[in-house]
This record gives C-alpha cells, structure tokens and sequence, in this order.
C-alpha cells in the first residue's frame, strides 16, 4: 500500500489489490486530467486517438477515437469488380495482405461454388502461413520496444525480411501483393521457391527460441505485462473476440480447424492456448505467448505444404479462373483466421452485375479494439501502453 | 425449407435452430431461407428483436453466443435500410445463423443489441454512419468512422459527397 500525500490536501492512498486491479481511496477529489494518447503517438501503432480521463497516474476512462485511416473501402467495393477488390484488402491489413487476399478470395469462391486446383491451394496456404510469421514478428517487436526492449525489434525485422524477400519474389511486391486471385493465383510459384523457403525454415527454427529466451522469458518483460489487462473468456467471446486475443483468454478456437476451409483439415498442427502455469490465462502475457507459440506451428504447416505440394508439371494458375466473375444472386459471410483474428467479408450479388451490391468487411482489429474501454478501466498509464501493445491493431484495418 | 431438397449439415442445424425460435415468437419472424451460402431468417416485428436477441443467447439448445459481424444494407428498391447480423454458437454448439432486420430509409430505428453482444456497440455506430439508421437503446450514437459535423451517410446508394468540408474541396 501506497499513500501520497498532497500538501494539505489530504490523502490518497493508492492499493493494488491484485496484478492489476488498482484501488484509489481519497480524502478530497483530485482533479481530473484528459490526456490524449495520439493520433501521432508511438504506442498506439498508427493513427488512433485515445483520449484517457486521468486521476494521478491511474486512467478512470480511456475512448477510442477511429477513422484516421478510413479509406471508403467499402464504398470503393461497389465501384469496382471483383478481381479489382484484392489489391484493396492488401490495403486494409498491410501487415498480413496474403491473409486478407485469401479470405475474400474464400468468401468469393463460395459464393461461386467452383473448384480450386490443389497446387493452387497449397501455394495460398504456404504464402499465407509465411506472411502469418512476418506479421507475427512485426507484433513481437513493436511490442517489445513498447515496453522498453529495443533488440528484439530488430532481431525481429532481421527475419521478416527474409520473408518479405521470398513474397517478393513470388509476387513481385514487398507488402501490398495482389497475388492470390479470385479461383487461382496471378503466377506460379518461381521454380527454386519450395527449396529457399526450406532454408528459411532452417534458418528460422532456432531463431524462435533465441526470441523465447530474449524476450519471452526476460524477466523486465514478464512482469510488465503477466496479469495485466487481463480478460476472462466469456467476456472476452461476448466482445467479438478472435485469433490470438481469444486464445490468450484459453478459448480453443481456430477458425483454420473449427470452420476449415482450403487445404487447412489435411495438415498437422496444434493451437496453442496459454495453461496458467507461466502467464495468467487472459492477460497480456498471454496474447503475447500464443503468438510466439503460434509462429512455431506455421512452420510446421509451411514443411508440410512443401512436402505434399504437387509438382508444377502442366500447372496453370489461371486455370480455374472464370472469364468473367459474376456469382449467382444472393448472400455470403466468408471468413478466415488472419494473424490478428476473424477477418470475414459479407457479400452481396445480385447475379447480374460483377460488381457486388454490398462488401462488408469484419475486421478482426476492429472488434478486438471495442473491449479497449473496459480493457483500461483503472489502470495505469503504462500499463495502458502494454495493454494496447498486446492487442496487436493495424490501423489499416480497424480504419478500412 | 423446400420438401425432398437436400441440404448440408451446417443449414439444417441453422434450421433446427430457426424451429425454435418460430415456436417461441411466431409472426414476429419470417420464415426461413435456407440457402447453402448463408441461411437467414428476418426478424418482422421490430420491438420484439431485443427480445429474440437475449432468447437466442441464453437458450441451452440455441447459445449464440458470438457475434461474427453485423453489417448494415442498403435496400434501396424496397425503400428501407437494414442491417443483417451474423451468429454462431463459438466453442458450445456450433451453429450458425444469421439474422435480417429492416427499416425505413430516412428516420428509421432498430433497437439496440449492445446490450447482448458488446460487439454490436461500435458495429451498430458503424451501420449508422454509413447508412443513418438509428439504434434505440444504444449507450453512444455517435458516428465513428466519419468525423462528427460530416453531412450524409456515403453508403446510401443515392449519397452525394459533400462539395467543401472545413473549406477543403471534398471530390478530387
């Protein structure tokens, strides 16, 4: 117990019941301070605003502020065809674009009810898994200079340019890729890709546990953010929560294994949740371990989609795209789990146009960042910024 | 659901679903369309959604307890705007369904569902500033995307873009 006295304004004392949970008890009101985290601030990861209602140190009410980045993605939708759309979801999360491609191109594909060629398939799931690393490690990073710790950051950039080099090379772009097509791809994987993307997977394997052993396990790290912010998992369901936010709380839920779609119930690989014993489950920690964990189990994916990837031999991934992309009328919620969570797209046709009437996108950020209100009630202020760190946003995409 | 059709697991689970909450609330649903991409059924009556929403949630056979997403339409041949919400039991029962309400173009209200799911909270604010249509019972309409003092909703299928906003020409 804490007690700070004003001079001759009586006390306040300041008690922290429990990791945190922080009690204020006071004599005499203080006066309450609004302070503005952003839009140009380092730890809120782009263009958010926060504005915190402040009694000393400790934040009373933190409100998001949105719409910095909006675009009109989903009004540019309505203007432009199909094909047109997957350069714009690259736009949305710029972090994960092969993720984004590839869940409007499973809403869309739905709707049109076509077959997908397998070496098409595989190349999407090994892109996309690579791509789920990269923004992984940009996650990991950015957190850990949030709290204070520079090098991981740039152990971490190190190695997502090595994948950012391969998409390159696949795709022709660093980060906005335009490569997976609506019922196919824009090109065949290079001739040697299979092969480099093994040594990278070499390479990487022990990098994971120096990561483990830089950060994970780093003393200062663990208790800045181990039972901070912390969010039980029927709350935490109730919010909308996905992907590694929901897992952090010790819910099992993957959309690659509860809604699979693509090639996903062919492979072999766990979901990590937290069990307790090194973080409490639903804290920051928490969301911070699934991720670390989850990088492990891409690479598993990412080996066994070069094993089992049939040959290019008489390939063309153009083949199953139809001439013209013009779905029969009516409606599709398409989802899939992106780094950050449920990306899902519904769409609406009204079988003449190839234009969709309506495309909505569920952004995954978007829903995780609405618990931030109650996320931040009596915390302090730099606990605040762990808190946001953890949640892992691309303004990109909760702005659209 | 058609006589002799045959359909997949997930909509005839969406079907059983739907039986449920037609015995308890009648003609306040419509009935259901079972499609293999997305089975939906739309809610009639208006004031009775809050309490459908809180059936749907907390009944043991039904337990949707996740909102996937809630997106609102423009439906603008018929006159009305509406949202259209998706649910799904997450990690209890596995179904899914999703849920249509309408309303009137200009001045039309839904009530709130903020209260059931969180979620709803800011994707309600976003139906609203995009298309307009209030929700009664919402703890904070307000728009969220669009800056406060924006004119119109832009996606309306008839919005016409400002000409100057804060003295800056809009259209480029």
């Amino acid at each position: 117990m804490q007690e700070l006295d004003k001079a001759g304004q009586g006390s306040i004392r300041v008690t922290r019941k429990s990791a945190n949970v922080v009690v204020l008890e006071k004599d005499l009101a203080t006066e309450q301070m609004v302070l503005a985290m952003g839009p140009q601030h380092p730890s809120t990861h782009g263009v958010l605003k926060l504005e915190c209602l402040t009694d000393g140190e400790v934040v009373t009410e933190a409100e998001p502020y949105l719409g910095y980045l909006h675009r009109c993605f989903e009004k540019h939708c309505e203007n432009v065809d199909y094909p047109g759309i997957v350069p714009y979801t690259d736009r949305m999360d710029y972090l994960a674009g092969m993720n984004s491609e590839f869940a409007f191109c499973v809403a869309v594909e739905k709707l049109l009810d076509i077959e997908i060629p397998r070496r098409v398939e595989f190349i999407r799931v090994l892109v996309a898994e690579l791509n789920r690393i990269a923004s992984h490690l940009v996650a990991i990073g950015t957190y850990a200079i949030d709290l204070g710790a520079f090098t991981p950051f740039l152990f971490c950039f190190r190695d997502r340019e090595h994948i950012l080099g391969l998409l390159e090379w696949a795709s022709g772009a660093r980060m906005l890729y335009n490569y997976i097509w609506v019922g196919g791809l824009a090109y065949d994987a290079p001739a040697d890709f299979p092969k480099r993307v093994q040594e990278f997977v070499d390479y990487f394997k022990p990098k994971t546990r120096e990561l483990f052993r830089l950060l994970t396990e780093n003393e200062i790290f663990v208790k800045r953010t181990k039972g901070v912010g912390i969010m039980p998992a029927d709350v935490a369901i109730n919010y909308g929560w996905s992907g590694p936010m929901l897992r952090g709380s010790g819910v099992k839920w993957d959309l690659r294994r509860n809604d699979p779609y693509s090639i996903y119930p062919e492979l072999d690989f766990d979901i990590p949740v937290p069990d307790g014993k090194f973080s409490e489950i639903g804290d920051s920690l928490s969301r911070h371990l699934v991720r670390a964990l989850e990088m492990e189990e891409s690479l598993k994916i990412i080996e066994q989609c070069l094993e089992k990837m049939p040959s290019s031999e008489g390939f063309d991934p153009r083949a199953a795209i139809p001439k013209r992309i013009r779905p029969k009328a009516g409606e599709v919620y398409g989802r899939a789990e992106n780094p950050r969570g449920e990306l899902g797209f519904y769409i609406m046709s009204d079988g003449k146009s190839t234009k969709p009437l309506r495309c909505k996108a569920r952004s995954s950020c978007f829903v995780n960042l609405s618990a931030m209100k109650d996320l931040s009630r009596g915390q302090l202020i730099p606990d605040l910024v762990a808190i946001i760190g953890s949640i892992d946003i691309v303004l990109g995409e909760v702005d659209r | 659901m058609e006589e002799g059709a045959v359909y997949s697991q997930h909509v005839t689970q969406s079907a059983d679903a739907y039986a449920i909450i037609h015995e308890k609330f009648g003609d306040a649903v419509s009935a259901f369309d079972a499609n293999e991409t997305m089975p939906f059924f739309e809610v009639i009556d208006l004031a009775q959604w809050q309490n459908i929403a809180l059936f749907m949630r907390d009944h043991p056979k039904l337990r949707f307890n996740y909102m996937a997403c809630l997106s609102g339409v423009d439906y603008q041949a018929e006159g009305k705007v509406g949202i259209v919400c998706n649910l799904e039991s997450l990690g209890e029962l596995n179904h899914r369904i999703a849920v249509k309400l309408k309303c009137d173009r200009t001045g039309g209200s839904i009530p709130s569902v903020s209260c059931v799911w969180h979620t709803a909270n800011w994707h309600e604010r976003e139906a609203y500033d995009m298309y307009g249509m209030t929700f009664s019972g919402h703890p904070d309409m307000r728009r969220i995307l669009c800056p406060d003092d924006w004119e119109g909703f832009p996606l309306l299928k008839d919005y016409k873009v400002q000409e100057t906003y804060h003295g800056v020409k809009v259209p480029f």
